[in-house]
């Protein structure tokens, strides 16, 4: 990972196209994933992510030199890498595989984004979302970061970067509250909830993102391999709820508490 | 001498009864013994009363007795919840020969006092009746109890792949009788047309406790009269309504919705031009929101779009929705609108947002479902929901305004805001009024001024509202004597004794 020379940021947005949160998630009959023929938008922790390289830009002006937003999926993930461009990226990299492909998994997803880190002149801070709404694996960024030998900040809720200092502070959050980092570039930061509330594009950087150029890629061109590692053997529905009942007293409460083994 | 002074007291109440309601026949209060009898045939999880031998407390009844927006008031004494439509026709068969007044109730969430009593009448609340009885995925003929939850029968038949022909902000309460009942309009009727023509039978208990079974699931019936027309918008005057046979419409592969911020209102006309030329069937709403509608919604939280900078200098905002079969296609079109619309010169429109995910989706239109909501939070509202030319959209609400300024009422401690929002589509303005509390003299100075400025453009004083208790007065302003005099006695010969939903609809 590369820092720039001159005293300039160029930011790296990876982002995802998952199932809408919206929707409720079906198993598919063969019970080897779920039904994919609903919905999809972007990860809403990726949104946050390119919603922060675009308010460091309005608040840095000109010193963020770029910002550029790379999807690893199929065809349709274009669309994604669209809402991110309307939303103010710069320009896209979309690295593609067929439709039919398992799910990459996460240490091969930072793989491909070291690649890419490699492959582009200049990177000095990669925003990412914390995890994916899809398998919630939490991974990807600290693995990235390790790859690169770039220092990381997971789960930020509050970013800056000082340019000529070369630093990013980070406020994250951990268990029992926040700790503040200072990282120097070039670094990894992945995003919590709290860090913003992502924009909505509106229609005229709707139209102009049409004419914001994307880069088609394949993980052969990167030298990645994407095929997953774990092997999934079947996947089902959670149990369903039963309702519960209503007691009359303290002693059948405490009857029933043990007969369910509670002691 | 004891009985002498029971009849005395009677005497003494209808009196006062009278004072109220000039024209009505004397009604009965219901009395211990009647319970008695509902009792023989009502489970008694069915009969709330704050009468023996139930007695439960005034305040069990009280969200029936009151409207969501705290404005009209009953003294009722007596809830049914009948669980079928013999129980239905046995209470309305005691209540005919004892002249006991009946209230039907379904969510209770309509706007003009329509739903709760005006006196002591008893409350018939269809709230327990609520199978779906019904559905061919085939016609999409959907057949239901009156008291099914719009949003419980929207989610039943999109398992189906259906969608209701209606959608209106109270979906997760309003009730599919109460629907009918009130011939309520809402979002979808640009696309889907009226209840008038959605609904395909009914089944009805007549107020002396006849069914009358009208539950066809055809959509082409011409033999005689089509008596369901009838009971679509007549608020529970003509009978109860238990059953409802609609029909439902496959539902839209895909949807999208935009938000336009508009610099000026004259923009609005050739943009509902310009939209319907470019979407033609894929068009499903067209939303108009007015500057203030706006930014009360956004005030109150309800649902986001533009930010600050996007929506500065806009006079109004429309929401637009497409409904269609392929993804691609209407994106296309829509695609194709945006960019005509952002390119013409000079532009209809300054900015917008189009919704780019479900969640998107919904908070967009919450901006416009969530109006009413917010203009109850921000205070005590007076809704006028009017039939218009489209163009006059704008002077109805400036004029408005200009009323209440010349009395003196416009400011913090009166009328707080004059707004208006609705569905440009079907030519219908909802103008709110909102004030710090219901009075006397804003009232005066909106009634029947509003009345008249809806006459003087030849529009209809209720459009989707229906006129409950709140614009019996004013019916005149848009019905003929002669069509009033029909009315009544079409009332007369359903309802000799006057027991169905007094007070409401006809004075």
């Amino acid at each position: 990972m590369r820092p720039t020379t001159a005293r300039l940021l160029n930011i790296l947005v990876p982002v995802k196209r998952c199932v809408d949160y919206a929707v409720k998630i079906r198993v598919n009959a063969q019970q080897t994933g779920i039904d994919a023929n609903v919905k999809h938008s972007m990860n809403p922790f990726d949104e946050i992510a390119v919603e922060e390289a675009v308010r460091l830009r309005e608040r840095l002006k000109d010193k963020v030199k770029s910002i550029t937003v790379v999807t690893i999926g199929p065809a349709k993930a274009a669309e994604t890498l669209r809402t991110a461009l309307a939303m103010g990226a710069d320009s896209g990299i979309h690295i593609e595989v067929p439709e039919s492909a398992p799910a990459p998994e996460p240490l091969g997803v930072a793989r491909a984004l070291r690649a890419v880190v490699e492959r582009r002149r200049e990177t000095d801070l990669v925003i990412m979302g914390k995890q994916a709404i899809d398998d919630d694996l939490g991974q990807t960024g600290q693995m990235l970061a390790a790859l690169l030998g770039a220092a990381q900040a997971t789960c930020a809720s509050a970013l800056e970067v000082d340019v000529e200092k070369r630093v990013a502070r980070v406020r994250t959050e951990i268990d029992g509250g926040a700790q503040e980092l200072v990282c120097t570039l070039p670094a990894v930061v992945t995003t919590d909830l709290r860090l913003n509330e992502p924009r909505y594009a509106s229609l005229p950087n709707i139209m102009k993102a049409k004419k914001k150029p994307i880069e088609k890629l394949t993980p052969a061109d990167l030298g990645v391999d994407l095929t997953p590692v774990l092997e999934t053997i079947k996947v089902t529905e959670p149990p369903k709820r039963v309702g519960g009942g209503k007691v009359s007293s303290v002693d059948e409460l405490v009857g029933r508490l043990k007969e369910a083994g509670f002691t | 001498m004891l009985c002498s002074r029971a009849t005395a007291r009677h005497l003494a109440r209808y009196a006062k009864r009278w004072q109220h309601t000039s024209a009505r026949p004397a009604l009965n209060s219901v009395t211990p013994d009647d319970i008695a009898h509902f009792a023989q045939f009502l489970p008694q999880n069915a009969i709330l009363s704050t009468l023996s031998p139930v007695s439960v407390a005034p305040a069990e009844i009280e969200q029936y007795n009151s409207d969501w927006m705290g404005k009209y008031r009953g003294k009722s004494t007596t809830v049914l919840r009948p669980h079928t439509t013999e129980q239905v026709s046995k209470i309305l068969k005691w209540c005919h020969e004892r002249r006991i007044g009946v209230v039907p109730q379904g969510g209770n969430t309509g706007l003009v006092g329509g739903s709760v009593p005006i006196e002591d009448e008893l409350i018939l609340s269809l709230g327990n009746m609520s199978k779906v009885r019904s559905f061919d995925p085939v016609s999409g003929a959907l057949v239901a109890d009156a008291g099914c939850i719009l949003e419980a029968l929207t989610e039943h038949i999109a398992t189906h792949d259906h969608i209701m022909p209606l959608d209106l902000g109270a979906k997760g309460s309003c009730q599919i009788g109460g629907n009918v009942s009130t011939n309520a309009g809402g979002l979808r009727l640009l696309r889907y047309g009226s209840l008038h023509g959605s609904v395909l039978g009914l089944e009805v208990v007549l107020p002396d406790g006849t069914i009358l079974d009208n539950l066809s699931t055809l959509r082409k019936d011409n033999t005689g009269y089509d008596l369901k027309q009838l009971f679509i918008g007549a608020e529970g005057t003509l009978g109860v309504v238990t059953g409802v046979s609609i029909l439902t419409s496959a539902a839209p592969r895909a949807v999208n919705n935009v938000i336009l911020a508009l610099p000026r209102f004259e923009n609005v006309l050739p943009l509902f031009k310009s939209t319907r030329r470019h979407l033609s069937e894929i068009l499903s709403a067209f939303e108009f929101i007015d500057r203030t509608a706006y930014e009360l919604a956004v005030k109150h939280g309800q649902g986001k779009g533009l930010t600050n900078e996007e929506s500065e200098g806009a006079e109004c905002f429309v929401l637009l929705e497409t409904s269609g079969g392929s993804k691609e296609h209407d994106e296309e079109k829509l695609n194709a609108l945006l960019e005509t619309l952002l390119e013409s010169d000079p532009p209809l429109i300054n900015t917008g947002v189009l919704s780019q995910s479900p969640t998107q989706f919904a908070s967009l239109w919450r901006l416009r479902e969530g109006v009413t909501e917010a203009v109850s939070k921000e205070g005590k509202a007076y809704k006028y929901d009017i039939s218009i030319p489209l163009a006059s959209f704008k002077d109805v609400v400036d004029a408005t305004k200009e009323q209440l300024r010349k009395k003196g009422l416009l400011h913090e401690n009166a009328v707080k805001h004059v707004l208006g929002y609705g569905h440009v589509g079907d030519g219908n303005l909802h103008l709110n009024i909102v004030a710090a509390a219901y009075t006397q003299e804003i009232e005066a100075a909106l009634e029947p001024f509003v009345y008249e400025l809806v006459s003087s453009y030849k529009g209809s004083i209720s459009a989707e509202h229906g006129i409950g208790a709140m614009k019996t007065h004013a019916i005149h302003y848009s019905k003929s004597a002669v069509a009033v005099d029909v009315m009544k006695r079409i009332k007369h010969l359903f309802d000799p004794h006057g027991i169905m939903n007094p007070g409401k609809v006809l004075e």
